[in-house]
C-alpha cells in the first residue's frame, strides 16, 4: 500500500470565538476540507477528530460522532485524546489504517472551544494533562511546566531569555500574513522581555494564546487518488510517536524531550528521510522553550544549540531551515484538539505553493510536523513529501 | 455535605511525610517512584520496598507563578520546583525563602503544608 495523500483541508480562523461552538467551529473547517478534497461523502470511512478539554469546555464528551453528524458524515467516529497531541494522534491512526487497506477515505480533524471559560479556567483545564497528584496538586501550570524546563535548560546549556525572546519575534512575524492566525501583529524582542511574567521566566510572549478553533483534513490512498482524479500532491510518508513519564520529577532530564525523539526517529525511518532532508517544519511552539527543545528533538541542532536559531535567523523564512511559517502556535493560536491537523493544513499548503507563506519554501518537498501533548509525554511527528 | 474520598497510597503517603516519616518506592533494580505503584514503569519489577526520603534534596528547577488556576488563587504568586532527592524527584511549593532567592542547587527539605486558596494538603519545600 502506498503512503496516503492529503486530498483537503480546511481551517477555521484562529482566535476568540466566544459565541461559536465546536461543533460549529468544526463544520467549518470540516465542510472546507470536504469540498476541498473533491471527495464524496458517502465514500468516507471513518472520522478521527481530536479534542481534549470538551468536558470541561461545553460539558460534551463523545464527540466523535457529534463531530461526524455535523459534517455530515455516516461513517464511525473516534475521538483521540493525547492532550494537545490530540489531533496528531488522530492522523497517525488515519495513517496506519489507510495503509493497512482497512479504509480508503478518512477525514482527520479536531477542535476546541477555550475561550469562553475564560483564562483561570483555561489555565486549569489545561493543567489536568500534567499529572495530578504530584504536579497539579503542587500548584503547576503549563506555563509552570515549561518555565521549569526552560530555567533547567538555561542551567544545562546555558541560553537567556532573550534567546527566546527571538522565537516568538520570528513565529509573530511569520504569522502576519497567515489570516488563519489568532494573532497578526509583530513585536519586538523589547515588547517580550517587557512582558508581564506568567511563570518565570517565561512571559505573556513566551506563551501561546488561549484559543478557539478547529481543523480538518481528508487524507486518502495514493490508489483512490488516482482512480477519482483527486489532486492530491503531497504524502503523508512517515508516521512516528512516542511517550515519556507523565510528570517531569519522574524524567532522568527537564531539558530534553525523549518522546519527540523517539517520534522523530520513527517517523525518519518510515520516511526513509533524515533530518537534513527537511526544508520546513511546524512544530509545537506552545512555548518559546518547546520550539527549542522540538527542534533539538527533531535532529536540526545539537543539544544546546536549538536556543540560538532563532537569533541566529536559522530558523527564519529566509533561514536555511523555515520553522513554523504558520505563526506557530504561539502567533496562530493552539486550539488544543486541532492543533495536529493544522500542523498537517499548513504543511499541505506550502508543499503544493498554496500557503501565504509558501513562496519562501518554494523549492520544498520535505516537510516535518511535531505534535506534543502535555510536558511531551505523548509526541507525533509526520512527515510529508510532495509525491507528485 | 459528602467528603472526598481519600487517594488512596498518596494521602498515606502524604500522612507519613506529615508524621516525620517521609519515603519512596525502591524496585529490584533502584528505581526509584513515589507513590502509588505497583509496578516499576522503567524495569517493569514489582516487587518494591519502602525506603526512607533522604532528609533534604537540591532544587533541580523552580519558576515562581504569577498566573494560577482557581485553586492556587490566593497562593500566587509561589514557587513550584523539582527537587532531587537522589533516588527520586518530587515536585512542590518552595516556602520560608523570598522567591528572588531560590535558586537550583539549594539544598531543602520536605513536609506537608497547606494551600492558602483551597487549605488542602500540598507538598511543601523548605530551605534546610
Amino acid at each position: 500500500m502506498s503512503d496516503p495523500r492529503i486530498a483537503g483541508a480546511g481551517v477555521t480562523k484562529f482566535g476568540e470565538h466566544p459565541e461559536r461552538t465546536g461543533r460549529d467551529l468544526f463544520a467549518e473547517a470540516g465542510l472546507e476540507a470536504l469540498d476541498a478534497s473533491g471527495v464524496d461523502r458517502g465514500d468516507v470511512d471513518a472520522l478521527y477528530y481530536g479534542n481534549f478539554m470538551g468536558e470541561l469546555a461545553e460539558h460534551q464528551g463523545h464527540q466523535g460522532p457529534l463531530m461526524a453528524e455535523t459534517i455530515g458524515l455516516e461513517a464511525p467516529a473516534t475521538r483521540f485524546e493525547a492532550a494537545c497531541a490530540s489531533a496528531g494522534a488522530a492522523v497517525r491512526e488515519a495513517v496506519t489504517t489507510l495503509r493497512n487497506g482497512e479504509a480508503e477515505v478518512i477525514v482527520v480533524g479536531g477542535a476546541e472551544r477555550m475561550t469562553n471559560i475564560g483564562t483561570a479556567a483555561a489555565t486549569d483545564a489545561l493543567a489536568i494533562a500534567a499529572d495530578d497528584l504530584f504536579e497539579v496538586r503542587a500548584g503547576m501550570t503549563f506555563p509552570g511546566a515549561y518555565a521549569l524546563m526552560a530555567r533547567s535548560y538555561f542551567d544545562q546549556y546555558g541560553g537567556t531569555h532573550e534567546d527566546l525572546a527571538h522565537v516568538a519575534v520570528k513565529n509573530h512575524e511569520h504569522a502576519l500574513v497567515n489570516d488563519h492566525a489568532q494573532i497578526q501583529k509583530e513585536i519586538a524582542v523589547e515588547d517580550a522581555l517587557e512582558a508581564p511574567t506568567i511563570a518565570s521566566p517565561l512571559g505573556l510572549y513566551d506563551s501561546c494564546p488561549i484559543t478557539d478553533g478547529a481543523a480538518a483534513a481528508v487524507l486518502t490512498t495514493a490508489e483512490y487518488a488516482a482512480e477519482h482524479d483527486l489532486d492530491a500532491p503531497v504524502a503523508i510518508t512517515g508516521t512516528g510517536q512516542g511517550g515519556d513519564n507523565l510528570a517531569l520529577q519522574d524524567r532522568p532530564h527537564l531539558a530534553q524531550t525523549p518522546a519527540a525523539d523517539k517520534a522523530a526517529e520513527e517517523a525518519y525511518g518510515d520516511a526513509g528521510v533524515g533530518p537534513d532532508d527537511v526544508d520546513v517544519a511546524e512544530v509545537h511552539d506552545c512555548f518559546t522553550i518547546a520550539e527549542v527543545l522540538a527542534t533539538e528533538s527533531l535532529g536540526f541542532f545539537e543539544r544546546g544549540e536549538g536556543i540560538t536559531a532563532a537569533r541566529e535567523g536559522i530558523t527564519d523564512r529566509r533561514g536555511e531551515l523555515p520553522v513554523n511559517l504558520s505563526g506557530g502556535l504561539k502567533a496562530k493560536g493552539h486550539p488544543v484538539g486541532a492543533t495536529g491537523v493544522a500542523q498537517l493544513a499548513t504543511l499541505a499548503w506550502l508543499l503544493d505553493g498554496s500557503h501565504p507563506r509558501a513562496d519562501d519554501v518554494s523549492d520544498a518537498t520535505v516537510g516535518v510536523a511535531h505534535n506534543a501533548g502535555g510536558t511531551v509525554a505523548s509526541t507525533t511527528v509526520h512527515v510529508l513529501e510532495v509525491a507528485e | 455535605m459528602t467528603e472526598s474520598a481519600r487517594d488512596g497510597e498518596y494521602d498515606d503517603w502524604l500522612d507519613a511525610i506529615a508524621d516525620g516519616g517521609g519515603y519512596y518506592l525502591e524496585c529490584g533494580n533502584g528505581h526509584g517512584w513515589l507513590p502509588p505503584r505497583r509496578v516499576c514503569p522503567k524495569c517493569g519489577d514489582r516487587d518494591l520496598a519502602e525506603e526512607p526520603l533522604p532528609d533534604g534534596g537540591e532544587i533541580a528547577s523552580h519558576t515562581t507563578i504569577t498566573v494560577p488556576t482557581p485553586q492556587f488563587e490566593d497562593d500566587a504568586p509561589y514557587v513550584t520546583a523539582v527537587v532531587d532527592f537522589g533516588p527520586v524527584s518530587a515536585t512542590g511549593m518552595v516556602r520560608g525563602v523570598d522567591p528572588e532567592d531560590v535558586a537550583i542547587g539549594s539544598v531543602v527539605g520536605v513536609e506537608v503544608g497547606e494551600r492558602e486558596t483551597t487549605g488542602d494538603r500540598a507538598v511543601v519545600f523548605r530551605p534546610r
